[in-house]
């Protein structure tokens, strides 16, 4: 039982805590009055599927700027994708030609995106971005819990002592095709499911193992796996589940992501209550050959997205065919997109906020953000500068779609995030935010030498201003307040800053705007 | 050599099926084995006779020959085999009858006498924490792993002899005689106050017989059950026959000695039967009849060819591999036995026998014994050089100790207290024998444990223990490249090989966090070195490598040694 669930009874029935606080809840069988009459307000069933795409994926050519086609040309001509060939959602945005899976979610109404996330004072080294982004700390905070392992232990406190049990039979998290990561990881333990072997997830399923020697090693060995899998607490539970669904539809072959997504897909299908998944696939560290030279719609990054896409496609596709389709929804991230300019080399470089990909029916299927600003000229140091945090979007997750309190959000993000209006959250209840809403932000005097002045208007609630530079760098906050509606003003001092580009960053309730802003001389 | 290798290297010896019960032993014997000394062959030397193979120690070791690695493993100084005995380090409690003041806190307790129960039980933690700290903290020789062995073989429980002192006294004798000429050992043994007490020696007088002692030392001790563990060879008269012999022997509980009373032993003649040659041994009297006719049985019982037998077997199974088929009796175990009859029952020449020979260096022979809890426990704090509190901090390392044989009592090993007089089943028990410490209770208790060292450790009373994954990965002789970082780290703890895939998969995942360029980790480990002090930079090697190594303890192949 969920402690939460426990809460919301005992307000109902008075009479209930002292009986439940004097007994080990383990002690009620599933099917007994009581259990059933706490299991009135039920868990969701409700699953998160979170695909990594390792090594930094080239949001610009993933997700392409049509209303700033030229400045993104011009940034990139070497790798550019020729407009002619953009597969456009909305009039200002489209995806690399190559996603043609993912074209069609979005007009069928499963697929969102949304622009730039990042965070403050990115990381540019891959150990440490995918550090941030698992852990969801701060730039300059090491945790070393990650976000999924304290929702999961947020909602199953204490794993693993007392579990499996009647309530939760089943592994918390699963991640496939490799060891647990530190998403999974609790504050005590790891609540994700732990593989023995890279490939034995599959081997699980599927009855067959690595062959151990012909010794007496061999022998013992064998023994000793055979001991590993009788008593890896969710094996069997795992492998029933698997076993229960004979039929699925279609997928890709030699797409390792498409595989993956198959079994997390079977998974659901045969019952499993665990509520996160991840997969991940890559790399997309595309310093190289990002794209050919004679076509650059081809090449590496391409047959990256391909595969992203044409999983996506086949995995959203199957939940229908399965008829789970409405307890999914799937989100990428990669640690960090790649500089605007590309390089000589036919690649780019590490980079800083790029688009994530929000799929699954009960998404909102929109373009959330405005494309990213592109300076005219770009140079090296120019990187996309963020319009909303990686944890807004776990935040929005939480709330909206595994139906986490407004007010325990913070037990896990550990901080306050904007929630963004990106899934449907009315299997949790809620009112989803209006992205209809009034927030404005001007920049009088722009250029500027010294000062300009930030003027901006809410319709009350918490107002935050950002300045960052364009390494993302955060330099300056002009604004962070709860305000009343109403159009206010800010001086912002920039006597001090080099000359450049900088970017002005308001977020008010679930809308943001960035303007850029330019010092001169 | 990968598994693959591994797996077509012993096609000739191999059976068609791979089911448990098949596999096919070796035809290899005792000849001095020739072959290589590389790695390998020193760690699984190293595992089998200590407690895990320590980087440093195979790098030690790797420096000899496989002869001269042999003989300093077995030479052991007297020295050696008497440790500063167990200290006080438990506080005196108000409530009991003796106060225990005339032990100070850090001093020894063997030696002054208590009849309180608590005072004793607190000894009794002291002993058995003493005992894994002699473990941890061996030196390089094979004293500890023997000592186990013999504590298993002459198998007391401290539960039943109820006094501290009496089982400190017990594990110095098998210390001082693990060695040593067994006969020796046997008689000293015998006259144990520990073994006294334990197997009702002290209460055997010539009215009324008791055959405890005289049954356990022909069937466990000496002759054995037989090869087929089912009818002993020896027969019931003999075991009559031997508890009249064994009449008299009592303790003297003010100076912790045995000693022999004349009165109350049987003077009449004893008659063995036709498995000992219908030997006749002379009843005497006297303040030394007991002495001579102890001196006779034992004469007796080392005269017949299955005492040797039955300790070679023994020893196999602890060392070796549980399983002796027909070739390996015919080829090991029958000329083993030979040699130690031949040495007048030498236990160094034996071991020094299996130790060095081809049958023992057989790949087939090779990590193939699953670690006993012990085994497990003390050789990852070994092999991760896990650091304990200061030496000087008695208190602070008998904790960690306790935390350690609490751990491993819950996998049912408890130093000191083997189920019964026959040891650990593991070590006997047909046909699972070493399978059985591995069950769907145990087993997910040594992958908490591994978990646990790798993380927060284990803290008791503010001592606390835990593994540091980057004092271990420095050990390893380029740990900046993920594929030597890897491959070393199996090499050392694991005695199978994984296959190239696996390792892939695990820079891949782990090392790499899904990236495929080597260089990112030797950035993030030389970025790390330039500045150990910086903590982002030290968690970013320290998670990976964390990862790493829980994943290869929690692997089945890690169990096995």
């Amino acid at each position: 039982m969920k402690r939460r669930d426990f809460l919301r009874n005992t307000a109902i029935a008075t009479i209930l805590p002292t009986v439940i606080n004097g007994f080990s809840v383990k002690a009620f069988a599933a099917s007994s009055p009581l259990m059933q009459l706490l299991g009135q307000a039920a868990l969701t069933d409700h699953v998160l599927v979170i695909v990594q795409l390792s090594g930094g994926n080239d949001g610009l050519n993933t997700v392409i700027p049509i209303d700033v086609y030229t400045d993104y040309y011009n940034a990139r001509t070497n790798i550019a994708i020729p407009q002619n060939k953009i597969l456009g959602l909305t009039g200002t945005t489209g995806l690399h030609p190559a996603m043609t899976g993912m074209k069609a979610l979005f007009d069928d109404g499963k697929l969102g995106v949304v622009q730039a996330v990042g965070y403050p004072n990115p990381s540019f080294s891959h150990f440490r971005a995918t550090d941030i982004w698992m852990s969801a700390s701060d730039s300059n905070q090491v945790l070393t819990s990650g976000w999924g392992g304290r929702y999961l232990n947020y909602e199953y406190p204490n794993f693993p002592v007392g579990y499996p049990n009647s309530q939760m039979t089943d592994p918390l998290g699963i991640q496939i095709g490799s060891t647990t990561s530190l998403v999974f990881q609790g504050p005590a333990v790891s609540t994700g499911m732990s593989i023995s072997n890279p490939t034995s997830f599959y081997n699980l399923l599927n009855g067959v193992e690595d062959p151990a020697p012909n010794t007496q090693a061999g022998k013992e060995l064998s023994y000793v796996r055979l001991i590993a899998k009788q008593t890896s607490q969710y094996a069997t539970v795992v492998t029933n589940a698997a076993a229960k669904v004979t039929q699925q539809a279609v997928y890709p072959t030699n797409n390792s992501l498409a595989d993956q997504l198959k079994i997390v897909a079977r998974l659901v299908k045969g019952g499993l209550k665990t509520k996160l998944y991840m997969v991940n696939y890559g790399s997309f560290d595309t310093h190289v050959a990002q794209t050919n030279t004679s076509d650059t719609t081809t090449g590496t990054h391409a047959n990256l997205l391909k595969n992203v896409s044409d999983a996506i496609k086949a995995f959203q596709d199957d939940l229908k065919f399965l008829g789970v389709e409405e307890r999914v929804v799937g989100m990428t991230f990669s640690e960090f997109g790649r500089r605007i300019k590309s390089n000589s080399s036919v690649g780019t470089d590490h980079g800083a906020a790029a688009p994530l990909f929000l799929f699954g029916t009960n998404v909102i299927p929109a373009v959330l953000g405005n494309s990213p600003t592109i300076p005219t000229s770009a140079t090296v140091n120019d990187n996309i500068p963020m319009q909303y945090d990686f944890r807004s979007v776990y935040a929005s997750l939480l709330e909206n779609w595994l139906c986490v309190k407004n007010a325990d959000l913070q037990q896990i993000l550990l901080q306050n995030f904007q929630s963004l209006n990106i899934v449907n959250g009315s299997g949790c209840k809620i009112v989803n935010p209006s992205t209809s809403g009034n927030s404005y932000l001007d920049i009088w005097g722009n250029p500027f030498t010294t000062t300009t002045r930030l003027v901006y208007k809410t319709d009350g609630g918490h107002v935050l201003i950002q300045i960052f530079d364009t390494m993302g760098r955060l330099i300056n906050i002009p604004v962070d307040a709860d305000l009343a509606a109403g159009t206010y003003s800010v001086v912002f001092e920039g006597s001090a800053l080099h000359t450049g580009i900088y970017y002005a960053r308001l977020q008010n309730g679930a809308t943001q705007q960035v303007k850029a802003m330019i010092k001169v001389k | 050599m990968d598994r693959r290798d591994f797996l077509t290297a012993h096609t000739a010896k191999k059976s068609k099926s791979i089911s448990f019960a098949s596999t096919a032993q070796t035809s290899s014997g005792l000849n001095p084995y020739t072959g290589v000394w590389t790695t390998n062959e020193v760690i699984h030397l190293l595992k089998r006779t200590m407690f895990g193979a320590k980087k440093a120690d195979v790098d030690f070791f790797s420096a000899m020959t496989v002869t001269q690695a042999v003989n300093y493993l077995l030479n052991v100084t007297t020295a050696q085999t008497q440790p500063t005995p167990p200290l006080k380090n438990y506080a005196n409690s108000v409530t009991v009858t003796d106060l225990d003041t005339n032990v100070a806190q850090g001093q020894t307790w063997v030696n002054t006498n208590t009849a309180d129960g608590t005072v004793n039980a607190n000894r009794l933690y002291s002993f058995k924490n003493w005992w894994l700290g002699q473990m941890i903290n061996q030196e390089r020789n094979i004293l500890e792993k023997l000592t186990l062995f013999w504590s298993n073989h002459f198998s007391t429980e401290t539960n039943t002899v109820s006094d501290a002192i009496w089982s400190y006294q017990t594990n110095a004798v098998i210390r001082a005689n693990a060695l040593g000429n067994f006969k020796t050992f046997v008689k000293a043994i015998t006259l144990d106050v520990g073994m006294l007490r334990y197997l009702n020696g002290y209460a055997n007088y010539a009215a009324a017989p008791d055959e405890n002692y005289g049954r356990e030392l022909q069937e466990l001790f000496t002759v054995g059950k037989g090869a087929n563990n089912a009818t002993p060879p020896y027969a019931e008269t003999d075991v009559k026959a031997a508890a009249r012999l064994l009449t008299g022997w009592q303790i003297n509980s003010t100076t912790n000695t045995s000693y022999f009373t004349a009165s109350r032993h049987d003077t009449t003649s004893k008659q063995f039967s036709s498995f000992y040659n219908n030997t006749l041994i002379a009843g005497r009297t006297g303040a030394t009849a007991g002495d001579l006719e102890l001196n006779d049985l034992l004469t007796m019982i080392f005269a017949t060819n299955d005492i040797a037998m039955n300790i070679c077997r023994k020893l196999y199974r602890w060392f070796v591999y549980y399983t002796i088929d027909a070739t390996t009796e015919a080829n090991v175990i029958t000329p083993l036995a030979q040699v130690f009859i031949s040495s007048n029952f030498d236990i160094k020449t034996v071991l020094s026998t299996l130790f060095k020979s081809e049958h023992f260096f057989d790949v087939q022979n090779q990590g193939c014994i699953i670690k006993s809890p012990i085994d497990n426990i003390v050789s990852v704090c070994r092999e991760f050089n896990v650091q304990f509190p200061v030496a000087t901090d008695y208190v602070g390392n008998y904790n960690c100790f306790q935390s350690l044989n609490t751990l491993a009592i819950a996998q049912n090993q408890n130093i000191g207290d083997p189920p019964n007089v026959a040891g650990w089943p593991p070590y006997y028990q047909e046909p699972q024998y070493h399978e059985i410490w591995i069950n769907s209770d145990t087993f997910p208790k040594r992958n908490q444990f591994t978990d646990q060292m790798l993380g927060n450790g284990y803290t008791r009373n503010s001592a606390n223990i835990k593994i540091d994954v980057i004092a271990f990965a420095k050990t390893l002789p380029n740990p900046g490249d993920p594929n030597f970082l890897i491959s070393d780290s199996i090499k050392y703890l694991l005695r199978l090989p994984l296959i190239q895939s696996s390792m892939d998969q695990l820079k891949k995942d782990i090392i790499l966090s899904g990236q495929i360029t080597d260089s990112y980790w030797t950035t993030a480990w030389q970025t790390y070195l330039a500045n150990p002090a910086d903590t982002t930079n030290a968690n970013i090697v320290k998670t990976r490598l964390t990862s790493l190594y829980q994943y290869l303890l929690k692997l089945p192949e890690f169990q096995l040694s």
